[in-house]
């Protein structure tokens, strides 16, 4: 069984990413998972962002635990990057930028979509 | 066909979780099995028994406490999104002790890998977000 789980929530403001990120750990226990940042989610994956002064949890720094979790298969949406304008050199791990139309295979090739 | 469903938006600030109530009604109704509904969230405040809508508005608790009694469909709230928002049941009230608890009957807390399971064992995982 192949889960992808999308996030596509910003990281700061609501829980919505942080606890995103824990249904995927929870999920990498059970079974296959591949993840996938679109929209304003690839935000989350902005290096070197300290939410100290929001008096917030770092919760990106589990980010880093994904390929421990067995989570390899880390993709971004590359128009949702290049409408912020940022490149995979900036961000915190090391992720696949796909196409439209591969985030498209993506989703198809995989049993279970979970939204997030 | 089997279905899971996920519930992120809260009652009355989202349309997602009154959605959510319809959709599974209407699947029910179709003949089609619920695997689980599961609140994540602000989900999680669809299980508050505190809840009183004016007595003209839609009682979206009373809805999914109705599928459960009615129906018997399965109500889990995920703890850790319950126990941030203060939705809490008599066994986590005396562990953190907490002077009461106000999980709504029909509703059970418990953990994400309840999430991960109805994904895996349904056809289908509908999401409705917040």
């Amino acid at each position: 069984m192949k889960l992808l789980f999308i996030q596509s929530k910003p990281p700061h403001g609501s829980v919505n990413a942080q606890e995103g990120l824990d249904a995927v750990l929870m999920g990498s226990a059970f079974s296959d998972c591949s993840l996938l940042f679109t929209g304003e989610g690839v935000l989350q994956l902005i290096k070197s962002q300290d939410p100290a002064d929001l008096g917030t949890k770092d919760f990106a720094k589990a980010f880093g635990a994904l390929r421990d979790y067995g989570v390899t298969n880390i993709c971004v949406d590359a128009a949702s990057l290049e409408r912020y304008q940022l490149s995979v050199k900036d961000l915190a791990i090391e992720v696949e930028a796909l196409a439209s139309a591969e985030a498209a295979r993506l989703i198809a090739s995989h049993d279970k979509v979970l939204n997030f | 066909m089997k279905f899971a469903i996920v519930v992120h938006g809260a009652p009355y600030s989202s349309e997602g979780c009154l959605s959510a109530l319809r959709f599974t009604e209407a699947a029910l109704a179709g003949g089609h099995e619920i695997v689980r509904v599961f609140f994540y969230h602000d989900g999680v405040y669809a299980a508050n028994a505190l809840a009183e809508p004016p007595q003209d508005e839609v009682d979206i608790v009373a809805g999914w406490q109705r599928l459960h009694t009615e129906q018997d469909v399965e109500l889990i709230a995920c703890i850790a999104s319950c126990l941030r928002r203060g939705i809490i049941d008599q066994t986590e009230a005396e562990r953190y002790e907490k002077p009461a608890n106000n999980i709504a009957a029909g509703f059970l807390i418990s953990g994400l890998g309840q999430l991960i399971d109805a994904a895996i064992n349904a056809d289908r995982i509908m999401t409705f977000g917040a």
